[in-house]
């Protein structure tokens, strides 16, 4: 279920949902069903998220918010979608984004 | 296409206050938001909050934001359209929602509309500062406390402010390792003392006049170095200092979120201690748009319980132009306690921005 997640906390708990696997760049991965594509990335331990337009820079997280763009991905085919606000679902195939990204035909 | 009296963006503190404000005086309203679920950023908030006592005060941030967001769903007159993003207006007053989990478009015709976006963390201006590894301090207790997942292991916070520390202790709590909490100022300004003792009695070393030389990585963070600064703030030779760090948390302050205010000719104006781009409001929360209003970290930045009731200010300002009468007493009140929660020594910053705003207000003839 990956490395990073809070197994003991004193003041929050954090019932687990369904687990359901998807795939990274075509590696099968396992997160919690509903949970932000990032999050279910970052518990697997995976920060590179996209890369720059112009000069090809790594991009991850930022903002988690929705709102600051840097953590657009190609998911299911589909560019631009901003992991951090769209809940991962069985299956999905998540990509890192290269570019400004192409519909698919 | 959906009609309504009100329609609110933005489901935190004062986009909930202001739809339960307004549910009371049966007029229909919807309360859209991007998130799944509603309360804005309480459900990352651990702490719990001062101030108004019968709204939250004792209480934490997600246990308020339950509360509130129950509240709401228990008002046959509230519609909650979540993972819902509003995208824009057309000329004929309708405005264009985005289902975001099932890709649709709705269009929906309000009367009177508040705006309560709420704000977004500031970027650093330095060179790696768009590395992975560099977060803002609330994306990492979104991260934290809402998803259950750490995104690093070893973190340096820069800017000490309430947020900064209030974060580094939220980071031990959850089983990480803080090396550094670092600020620019000479003292410490914003912060709240409770809070501050917490980190010291913790051991998390904080360094005032600090700043960030150096974000260290090629694919991602892999460390950092901070210096000494003098009295101009530049850093002092020799003080450096290099931190083994993965993860580089940025609480430098907030930016409102206007852009849906400037597509709808909201004036916005300049006052560094709100946030810097503010919407001209009165303290009625009007705007220079006749039809909207603005609430919370949006109209500057402050916290959750004065967005609260900045949101319920905001309701029975539309409600009156809406020509409903409302409970004027109420209101006042609701003002009373504004007044009195800025009242505090430590946020005399905040009410010379509040000042100028009001001030700027009264000579625009905004009521």
């Amino acid at each position: 279920m990956g490395v990073k997640r809070i197994s003991e906390h004193p003041i929050l708990e954090f019932p687990r949902k369904k687990i359901v696997h998807f795939y990274f760049e075509g590696k099968k991965l396992y997160g919690y069903e509903g949970e932000p594509i990032a999050a279910a990335l970052l518990a697997n331990g995976i920060k590179v998220f996209r890369e720059s337009i112009k000069l090809h820079r790594p991009r991850g997280l930022y903002c988690a918010i929705g709102n600051c763009s840097s953590c657009l991905m190609v998911v299911d085919g589909k560019p631009n979608v901003r992991t951090c606000i769209t809940p991962l679902r069985e299956g999905m195939r998540v990509e890192r984004q290269k570019g400004k990204g192409a519909i698919e035909a | 296409m959906i009609e309504t009296d009100l329609l609110i963006i933005g489901g935190g503190p004062a986009g909930m206050n202001a739809a339960l404000e307004g549910a009371q005086y049966g007029v229909d309203i919807v309360i859209a938001d991007r998130f799944p679920n509603l309360g804005g950023q309480l459900p990352k908030q651990t702490h719990k909050f001062f101030g108004w006592a019968t709204e939250g005060a004792g209480q934490r941030g997600f246990q308020l934001a339950k509360k509130w967001a129950s509240e709401v769903a228990s008002k046959d007159n509230i519609r909650v359209m979540t993972s819902t993003e509003i995208v824009g207006r057309y000329d004929d007053g309708s405005w264009m929602a985005y289902d975001i989990e099932n890709q649709k478009l709705t269009l929906i015709k309000p009367k009177k509309v508040i705006v309560a976006t709420g704000a977004q963390e500031k970027i650093l201006p330095m060179e790696n500062a768009d590395l992975p590894g560099v977060y803002g301090a609330g994306a990492i207790q979104t991260m934290m406390h809402v998803h259950g997942v750490l995104p690093g292991e070893r973190f340096l916070i820069v800017g000490a402010g309430n947020i900064g520390v209030i974060l580094a202790y939220q980071l031990k709590q959850a089983g990480a390792d803080v090396l550094a909490v670092i600020d620019i100022l000479p003292k410490l300004g914003g912060a709240y003392w409770v809070h501050v003792s917490k980190i010291r009695r913790m051991g998390i070393p904080l360094y005032m006049s600090h700043t960030l030389t150096k974000i260290h990585g090629e694919e991602y963070v892999t460390g950092a170095t901070i210096a000494q600064i003098d009295e101009n703030f530049k850093p002092i030779p020799g003080t450096e200092k290099y931190l083994p760090v993965d993860t580089i948390a940025v609480s430098i302050g907030l930016s409102p979120l206007v852009d849906i205010l400037y597509q709808n000719r909201v004036e916005i104006v300049w006052i560094p201690e709100l946030g810097g781009l503010v919407p001209l409001h009165s303290e009625n929360m009007r705007t220079t748009n006749p039809d909207i209003y603005v609430a919370g970290d949006v109209s500057g930045i402050e916290e959750a319980t004065t967005a609260a009731l900045e949101g319920r200010i905001a309701a029975l300002s539309a409600l009156e132009d809406l020509e409903v009468s409302i409970n004027q007493k109420q209101k006042k009140l609701y003002m009373e306690k504004l007044t009195q929660l800025r009242s505090a020594p430590l946020l005399e910053r905040l009410r010379r921005g509040i000042e100028k705003m009001h001030s700027l207000a009264r000579e625009r003839g905004l009521i």
